[in-house]
């Protein structure tokens, strides 16, 4: 008796004769890397681009499965690079000896006490006050403890800020970090997911701009917590660090610890994707109004996956802010860690995740290989116009040049949504007879 | 009474100045997702490019608005307009037209203007630096100072040059626009085509006409809301991602596809930022005896500090979601 079913939606078994091709000349693009730049850059190369591909992974399941589009990737990467930076710091002694540990836990108690407070007012219909009185009494309520509370903190932060500069990490192991960060970023994605999962795409789209612009400005404004512009560094390494076994070496374990990670992941998520789970995504994704015919709870399911998708990005966002050995809320950019995330995952094939694997390390080593490129570029040029136009080139050329990459970035999203859509290893579907 | 002076200059003539330019922003993306239903996410950056055009324009003929008496870059703003509208038209065509052509969903429409958002960027930056540049070339910037002639004042009721055009060009688009929408040929067919696509397209109007002045409509407001905001502080490259959500904010928040909505909307969320960001520690300090003595202690009593700014929109955003996702004026789709 066999217990296994056929799968109808995966596809028939063939010679995967595209993707064979398509990660040969990414390895042989590897290799030509590891010729020209030497053996140490490469491998950074390697593991950035592997903790991207951790953030690809999370983009195509909210994208490719279920058609969610998050433009805030930014912000989930910040908080994961946030909590990295807080549990594995070592502890800050300046702060922890003087009596500010126990001002700061009395003004959070005092945040806690008005939030009960002002929840209890909201309740007051239950005790059969008018629901307008009630309403007015909140809000007011709300108003006053907010700015009296809010203010008592300020004061408390700038004690931090003038007498330990910051209040330091933890001292723990750098994956306590990564963890905490994923629950983090996930605790974030349920909040707006249970917003904006119930109304048209576009809202989620713009509230997850506006939640990545304001997790950073938070970040780099709480110089208690972060020390904001003055960034964190060094941040401690799962593995051996550079100084002990020198930096080839060193990066090849930290490669092999993400490696090991994108392949639990993967392997999970392939599991989910051909699971009855993965199926009721797509068919949520493909139909809402029939698979909400045939009972499934769609908001219900498109939270989940926004959620585990948000998880997966806090992840990566942790993995590389240690590797980095770096937390600089200021170095977090649309541009870094929105848009190009959503580069490798449309470009490599939304909802394949070997697509994406392979759109992630393919786009990071374009995006690494066109800054000396754009550069080049802009000099052949500027020494073009000089020569025959006597042009005077401005002084700021080296930074002009970069913003050419903006560009390329941004036509090849209109490109690749034009002519190719589903990616260049598109995701596989039988289409049953 | 100095107080009250500092409330005027600091929320009523800034909420203002925010409002006007938010919600001939909002009005331009509202008409755009009522007409092709889709959020166009490069709007902060066609305010932009209008903007750059503008000081392109001054840049090269720097004399040009003395010679009638207002400043250059007001007399650059026509062409601007012109310019942005035909960048937009071109865009459409370019960009969003294969798309729709293709009956696409609308957030990949979404990610497409995210693309050209970034593009956009790109080329603005490539040609004006990264840096921040002062629109008045030429010209002075004037600074009014109104005294009050009330016993005590001693704050004179401050608003700039800028500011004063700021408010004359917001009325003469917001009157022109409602009455090209109510009276026009043209703009009846495009309430139509926001009512019932299918049936306006059966009743004969000709939809690419009304795409392409929506466009149009969309890229000269968009000019005239960047020039002006550029005007009052400087121009900078890298506006648009500042502007983007509280243009969209204020675009919900009137309800999508509600042209006077949006303009409602701009206002509201002008004006919340401002409040947020207000001390309104300084509004109770005649009372200072009076008070008790945790109030009174209390130094900064704003919402939000100037840096936290963009949570107020984004705080607006949620709660109209969350209670009222179609705005307060009810808007058609949401």
């Amino acid at each position: 008796m066999s217990t296994t079913r056929t799968d109808t939606v995966a596809a028939p078994r063939r010679f995967p004769l595209r993707e064979v091709i398509l990660f040969v000349v990414l390895l042989a693009a590897v290799l030509g890397v590891y010729g020209m730049m030497g053996s140490a850059y490469s491998t950074r190369m390697l593991v950035e681009a592997s903790c991207y591909a951790i953030l690809a992974l999370g983009l195509t399941i909210q994208w490719g499965y279920a058609g969610q589009f998050n433009a805030g990737v930014m912000g989930f990467v910040a908080l994961g690079g946030f909590c990295a930076m807080f549990f594995s710091v070592p502890v800050n002694d300046a702060f922890w000896d003087s009596s500010l540990p126990g001002e700061l836990g009395v003004v959070l108690a005092y945040i806690v006490g008005a939030a009960v407070v002002v929840f209890g007012a909201s309740r007051l219909d239950r005790i059969g006050v008018p629901k307008k009185l009630r309403t007015v009494i909140t809000v007011v309520l709300a108003v006053v403890l907010y700015l009296v509370v809010i203010s008592a903190f300020r004061g408390v932060a700038d004690q931090i800020e003038s007498q330990a500069g910051f209040i330091g990490g933890l001292g723990l192991p750098a994956w306590v970090g990564w963890i905490v960060g994923g629950a983090l970023a996930g605790g974030v994605g349920y909040f707006i997911g249970h917003i904006c999962l119930g109304l048209r795409s576009d809202y989620l789209a713009i509230a997850t701009i506006g939640i990545a612009e304001i997790i950073k400005a938070f970040l780099k404004n709480s110089d208690w917590l972060t020390r904001g512009t003055a960034t964190v560094s060094p941040l401690p390494w799962p593995v051996p660090g550079p100084a002990e076994v020198g930096f080839t070496l060193a990066r090849a374990m930290y490669l092999s610890v993400t490696a090991v990670m994108i392949a639990a992941i993967f392997f999970l998520l392939h599991r989910a994707y051909h699971a009855p789970w993965g199926r009721m995504i797509r068919a949520i994704r493909d139909n809402e109004i029939s698979s909400a015919a045939m009972g499934k709870d769609i908001n219900k399911r498109r939270l989940e996956i926004f959620v585990l998708g948000c998880i997966l990005m806090g992840i990566g966002g942790a993995v590389l802010a240690s590797f980095n050995s770096l937390f600089d809320p200021q170095g977090y950019l649309p541009l870094n860690h929105t848009f190009l995330v959503l580069v490798m995952v449309i470009l490599g094939g939304p909802g394949n995740n070997l697509g994406t694997i392979f759109g992630a390390v393919a786009v990071y080593i374009i995006w690494l290989m066109s800054e000396p490129l754009a550069l080049f570029l802009m000099e052949l040029a500027v020494h073009f116009g000089e020569s025959t136009f006597g042009w005077d080139a401005p002084a700021s050329m080296d930074s002009r040049a970069l913003q050419a990459r903006v560009f390329v970035i941004g036509l090849l999203i209109t490109l690749v949504l034009r002519f190719a859509p589903k990616g260049l290893l598109p995701e596989k579907t039988k289409h049953v007879d | 009474m100095n107080e009250l002076v500092f409330f005027i200059n600091n929320v009523v003539i800034a909420g203002c100045v925010a409002g006007s330019i938010y919600a001939i922003g909002a009005v331009g993306v509202t008409l755009i997702f009522s007409i092709m239903r889709f959020a166009h996410f490069a709007h902060g950056d066609m305010m932009t490019f209008g903007a750059f055009m503008v000081l392109l324009l001054t840049t090269l003929f720097p004399q040009a608005g003395a010679a009638i008496g207002i400043p250059t870059p007001l007399i650059m703003l026509p062409f601007a307009m012109a310019l942005t509208a035909v960048l937009a038209v071109g865009i459409d065509r370019a960009f969003y037209k294969p798309l729709r052509a293709h009956g696409v969903k609308p957030i990949v429409m979404v990610i497409a203007s995210l693309g050209v958002t970034l593009m956009l960027q790109g080329l603005i930056r490539l040609f004006a630096g990264t840096g921040g540049e002062s629109l008045y070339v030429d010209d002075r910037k004037e600074i009014f100072r109104i005294p009050l002639p009330i016993e005590g004042v001693r704050v004179p009721v401050v608003i700039t040059e800028p500011q004063i055009y700021l408010f004359a060009l917001t009325l003469i688009s917001v009157v022109a626009l409602h009455f090209f929408l109510s009276r026009s040929r043209l703009g009846k067919a495009m309430r139509a085509m926001s009512d019932n696509p299918a049936l306006a397209q059966a009743s004969g109007i000709n939809t690419n006409t009304i795409v392409a002045v929506t466009w149009v409509i969309a890229g000269g407001l968009a000019a005239i809301a960047g020039t002006l905001l550029s005007l009052d502080v400087t121009f900078k490259p890298d506006l648009s991602f500042f502007l983007l959500l509280p243009i969209f904010a204020a675009a919900i928040v009137g309800g999508v596809g509600h042209p006077y909505g949006a303009i409602a909307g701009g206002f509201v969320v002008g004006f919340a930022e401002t409040l947020a960001v207000f001390n309104w520690g300084i509004l109770l300090r005649p009372f200072r005896d009076s008070l008790p003595e945790w109030l009174a202690q209390a130094g900064n009593l704003a919402f939000v500090g100037t840096e936290y700014k963009i949570v107020v929109p984004f705080f607006i955003l949620v709660a109209i979601l969350v209670w009222r996702p179609t705005g307060i004026f009810k808007g058609k789709v949401i």
